[in-house]
């Protein structure tokens, strides 16, 4: 018999502190990441882009390109057939939505600058490279619209044959859906006799920026076509080459080895991929392509970029009575995998955490001549957030009260739980005023407030503001169900399976996709507490299509609520295979068995055996009970009933140099409710992070484009990410109120900080400023932006659109690397 | 970022290096920390046919004491010009701009000689060589010619430097007892500045005795407040004087527009900037 420890009673490992297993191997690049891997006549693909945002192909000579040195093919779309596949969108968010084709590479005409036009396979990385600079490609530039402002316009269109840049038009009516009244006659109440804020807020474009650059293998030699991608998506991905390309589903097996990151952005079925995947099946040859970070920056999708025209009616007391949003969206060039759903997503988050009587939101969304766009790290929910904490704070202003009071006056309280909202979500737990009196404390409020109308009285040029953020989010997709009456094109459910070997060790299989966020760790806490075995004996497999064969992979912060539930359950399934064979095996009834610290004992007695004794007991089944099964190994899929709604109370502390306009955080505080937390340094990573990603939406961060459809901000250098040197050290606590959905009482942590952050940042900038007549500044809030908000009173309006060259006086550097120049005919 | 293939020489005199160039002319490019030649390389911005490399020559590394001045050598690294007592001693807006240069790695592998002959004038070494009346120490075919600051910057990544020569060393004049401060304003902290004010001031008992006050990324090339500075010496240090005296900075600049903001922004932040750094170089206790 194998000596399994035994568990104490009490499990241990649910909250416990653990170190990432993980970690070791992928900070010390002992794993191998899509790009370290190499198979024997593997090929190397390069893309040849299209440095125009719109234009005519009119020509495309190879010939130069096929005599360089270790080129084995160069391609354009006239050399591939409909097995080539094309890109899909998941989510038509209306029947009548218009939706370009989109093929893995251009044929007649591109539709974005850097859109692939042809591709090269060689030898090498360095020959399909260089070979890709002599393609030439003659092109016929066509307008191009690039801002939302324009394209509704319809005077440019980015589809001529489409006639419109309008993509879908999608309306929530609180009064249609009988879930709350109208919003005109809210407004117009207010309007005679209350008060109506009416304000328009940007969501600037942003870029996922991984750390991982984009990978893609192929092996085309077995007898399943094995695809290896850094994705968050394996299984979609699967789905998506197979109901495209023609190739039976059996016959692809795709694998997402560790992937270094993803925040929405490898969320996508991409054209590499599908090139990738047509080119080895062409050669009959491994094939690999790894994008350049420029490649990365400029055709990956970007994320946000919305306009958001709102309406809020209140009574002059400051109970709101109406919100209305009109929102225009940017789908980019086409309408990626989730694109038009991802404003969707935030449809039932404007009202927040607060008690509207009527909500109506109107999203249309638009084509540009512009990189698509899809989901970046909280997926309409930073943008509805955004929307509405801003709001709130200006209905303070308005009232006359500090803004955490207006935000009380509002709010769901504590026992009106679970709460249908008037988007018609319920919402299952939730404590707002606790989460906000722990924060306040915690950021010593009255104190900094008190510092606040200190510097005012003195002049200071250094001013102080007060940021509040008090956000809920809706995450954890799933329900399959409400997936489906969005029109969502698949599920939401996950799946598990538990395994035990002959010797005791537990294998775990998730359909979760984990791409840096721990759930290998996570999941071994679960498992080692439900089932009690050492966290060292459980192992977390994942992310390989032939393994764990079933899954909806990792995004909307489900991993752990979804997928974390599904493997209790599954676990439980083990208990209970395994518990008429323990009884047998202890010549006892099952009624006398009970489960305790990892093992089954006899009541009374001291007769008892672990799990690893029972799985060894069934691997050589000698003696089980008759009719039962050699096999403990169970599985489990859920779907749960509801989505899942973290919340939290954000408090942020910004000194604003009114000389400058330079802005730098002073205090940073969040007391976050995510229900039951399983490793507690995990969720300090995620919240740290997320924050600074959301920090970063407000300060530092902005895809920029020209007029003519160029990526300005193309590098590093002109695309501002921060660093640890840019941000403080973040006050972090939490309230726990269980999430009701499922078992282990937990709620998504992934995206909480992102969602956050962003509004509690701009609302202390403009608190700063308000006794100057400001009540807005524009994102991201560069210094220029603040000192104009000083001094002329405006939000800041626009930045030049053009990058500093540093490297180069004829060329700069942004948005021209990597890809050769098109003869303009 | 995979570069064009290229050949490369790494020479161990400068008289090799000087060859090389001879022989390969406007096919090479010369590299020594790699500071900005690699990711141009890496970006495919330039393919030159030959990368000379500077880094083995060890006459070209290093801080040594020439009496009324010191020379820094020009492939010697930000993270060694930072940390050095001779630089501190005797040009202490040097090793305060130095220090500010993006980020650690960056310093560990940049030169001092390599930034200045790349001519960014938002680099941040420029606009204190200026300030402390540097000559630039540059070897040719023709043998060795020094030209002063005015004559080294003369246009966006344009300097005095031929392609036929190298620029060896940098010759700053001591500045023994001035006190220095770098103000650089950025978003992010490894960013170019959007503007930088360097200011180095000799006091005594009160009297600004002297001052020199450069300005970064103000122009195509790094400038000199002379108004400013002129405005100062000769002057009891005071608030009141400072602020008049900085209220020039922005006269005869031109300044860029770009993503971190347009030229009437850069030049109110300059006058600004120009302030602080005075005020944070006397010590003052005012802002």
């Amino acid at each position: 018999m194998t000596a399994v420890e035994a568990r104490p009673d009490n499990a241990t490992e649910i909250g416990r502190d653990r170190r990432r297993k993980e970690d070791a191997r992928l900070i010390t690049g002992r794993t191998r990441w899509t790009d370290n891997i190499n198979l024997p006549g593997m090929l190397h693909l390069a893309m040849v882009r299209s440095p125009f945002a719109h234009a005519n192909i009119t020509g495309i000579d190879t010939s130069a390109a096929e005599s360089s040195e270790g080129v084995v093919a160069v391609l354009s779309a006239k050399d591939f057939d409909e097995s080539l596949g094309a890109c899909i969108n998941a989510w038509p968010i209306t029947p009548d939505q218009k939706t370009p084709d989109h093929p893995p590479i251009a044929g007649d005409r591109v539709s974005f600058a850097g859109e692939i036009v042809a591709v090269v396979a060689a030898r090498s990385a360095a020959a399909a490279r260089d070979a890709a600079e002599m393609v030439e490609v003659d092109y016929e530039e066509l307008p191009a619209v690039v801002s939302l402002e324009e394209a509704v316009k319809d005077e440019v269109l980015a589809h001529p044959d489409l006639g419109t840049n309008k993509s879908a038009l999608w309306v929530f009516d609180s009064a249609q859906a009988g879930t709350g009244g109208s919003v005109d006659d809210a407004i117009s109440t207010a309007r005679q006799d209350g008060i109506v804020i009416e304000r328009t807020y940007r969501q600037q474009r942003l870029i996922p920026a991984f750390m991982e650059p984009r990978s893609v293998v192929c092996d085309p030699t077995g007898e399943q076509i094995t695809v290896w991608s850094a994705t968050q998506i394996p299984h979609i991905l699967r789905f998506a080459l197979a109901a495209t390309t023609g190739v039976p589903e059996s016959k692809i097996r795709v694998i997402a080895p560790d992937v270094g990151g993803g925040f929405g952005g490898k969320l996508q079925q991409t054209p590499e991929e599908m090139l990738v995947f047509a080119m080895a099946r062409r050669l009959g040859k491994p094939v690999k392509y790894t994008e350049t970070r420029s490649e990365s920056l400029m055709a990956a999708h970007h994320g946000r970029d919305q306009i958001q025209k709102l309406t809020l009616s209140a009574t002059k007391d400051g109970q709101v009575t109406g919100l209305k949003v009109e929102l225009d969206a940017n789908l980019g060039a086409y309408v990626a995998i989730v694109g038009g759903g991802v404003p969707v997503l935030g449809a039932f988050m404007f009202n927040a955490i607060y008690k509207f009587p009527a909500y109506q939101f109107n999203c249309q969304t638009v084509l540009t001549n512009t990189a698509w766009t899809d989901a970046y790290r909280g997926a309409g929910r930073p943008e509805a957030t955004y929307a509405i904490e801003r709001l709130m704070d200006e209905l303070a202003v308005e009232v006359g009260v500090d803004p955490l009071e207006i935000r009380e006056k509002n709010w769901i309280n504590h026992e009106e739980f679970p709460f249908t909202t008037v988007a018609g979500l319920t919402y299952d737990s939730g404590d707002y005023a606790t989460a906000t009196a722990k924060a306040k404390e915690m950021f010593g409020y009255d104190e900094l407030r008190r510092e606040q109308a200190e510097r005012r009285a003195n002049n200071d040029p250094v001013q102080l503001g007060i940021g509040v953020s008090t956000f809920t989010e809706m995450c954890g997709l799933a329900p399959s169900r409400v997936l489906g009456s969005l029109d969502y094109g698949a599920g939401g459910w996950e799946h598990a399976q538990v395994r035990l070997t002959p010797t005791g060790k537990v294998e775990v299989i998730t359909g979760a996709s984990a791409h840096g966020q721990g759930h290998e760790t996570a999941f071994s806490q679960i498992v080692a507490d439900r089932l009690g075995v050492p966290f060292e004996d459980v192992e977390v497999l994942h992310g390989d299509t032939q393994i764990a064969a079933k899954g909806y992979d990792t995004y909307g912060s489900r991993s752990l609520v979804v997928g974390g539930e599904a493997l209790v359950r599954a676990a439980d399934k083990v208990l209970e295979k395994a518990k008429p064979i323990a009884a047998h095996l202890l010549e006892a009834s099952v009624e006398d068995l009970e489960f305790t610290g990892g093992k089954w004992t006899v009541k009374g007695t001291d007769q008892g055996m672990s799990i690893g004794e029972l799985s060894t007991a069934v691997f050589a089944a000698h003696n089980l009970p008759d009719g039962v099964e050699a096999n403990l190994d169970s599985e489990a899929t859920f779907d749960p009933e509801n989505f899942n709604f973290p919340h939290g109370t954000h408090l942020c502390a910004m000194e604003v140099d009114t000389e400058t306009g330079q802005v730098k955080m002073r205090k940073y505080v969040c007391c976050d409710d995510i229900g039951n937390i399983i490793n507690p340094l995990i969720v300090a990573g995620q919240v740290h992070g997320g924050l600074v990603q959301g920090i970063a939406q407000a300060l530092w961060e902005d895809a920029v484009y020209d007029d003519a459809g160029t990526l300005v901000s193309g590098s590093f250098v002109d695309y501002l990410l921060p660093t640890a040197a840019d941000t403080i050290s973040f006050d972090i606590d939490h309230t726990t109120s269980p999430s009701t959905t499922n078992t282990l009482g937990t709620k998504g942590v992934g995206e909480a900080g992102t969602i956050a952050s962003t509004p509690a940042v701009v609302n202390a900038i403009v608190d700063a400023l308000r006794p100057m007549g400001v009540n807005d500044v524009a994102m991201p809030c560069t210094p220029e932006r603040v000192w104009r908000a000083i001094n002329e009173g405006s939000a800041g309006g626009g930045t030049t659109d053009a990058a500093a060259p540093h490297f180069d006086p004829s060329t700069g550097m942004s948005g021209t690397a990597d890809r050769p120049e098109g003869d303009v005919q | 970022m995979i570069p064009a293939s290229f050949d490369y020489v790494a020479p161990t005199t400068v008289e090799e290096a000087l060859a090389a160039l001879a022989q390969y002319g406007d096919e090479a490019k010369v590299i020594a920390g790699g500071q900005s030649l690699l990711p141009v390389l890496r970006m495919r911005l330039n393919a030159p046919e030959w990368v000379i490399d500077l880094g083995r020559i060890d006459s070209l590394r290093g801080i040594r004491d020439e009496g009324d001045s010191i020379l820094v050598g020009a492939t010697t690294r930000h993270s060694d010009v930072a940390t050095d007592p001779l630089v501190a001693e005797h040009a202490a807006l040097v090793a305060r701009a130095t220090a500010t240069v993006a980020d650690a790695q960056v310093r560990h592998r940049g030169t001092f000689g390599g930034a200045l002959a790349h001519a960014d004038p938002a680099g941040d070494l420029g606009a204190p060589a200026l300030a402390l009346d540097a000559e630039f120490v540059i070897a040719g075919p023709g043998g060795e010619r020094v030209v002063p600051g005015s004559e080294f910057f003369q246009g966006l990544f344009e300097t005095a430097v031929s392609e036929d020569e190298l620029l060896t060393g940098v010759r700053i004049p001591k500045h023994t007892g001035w006190t220095a401060h770098y103000e650089k304003f950025v978003r992010v902290a490894h960013q170019w500045p959007i503007c930088a004010v360097g200011a180095t001031l000799k006091v005594s008992g009160g009297v600004i005795e002297g001052a020199a006050i450069g300005l970064t990324n103000m122009g195509s090339t790094p400038l000199r407040a002379a108004g400013v500075e002129q405005a100062l010496v000769g002057q009891q240090a005071s608030e009141e004087v400072v602020r008049n005296a900085a209220a020039l900075a922005a006269d005869g600049v031109e300044p860029p527009s770009d993503l971190n903001g347009d030229a009437d922004y850069r030049r109110h932040l300059v006058t600004v900037l120009t302030r602080r750094a005075i005020t944070k170089a006397l010590g003052a206790s005012w802002t």
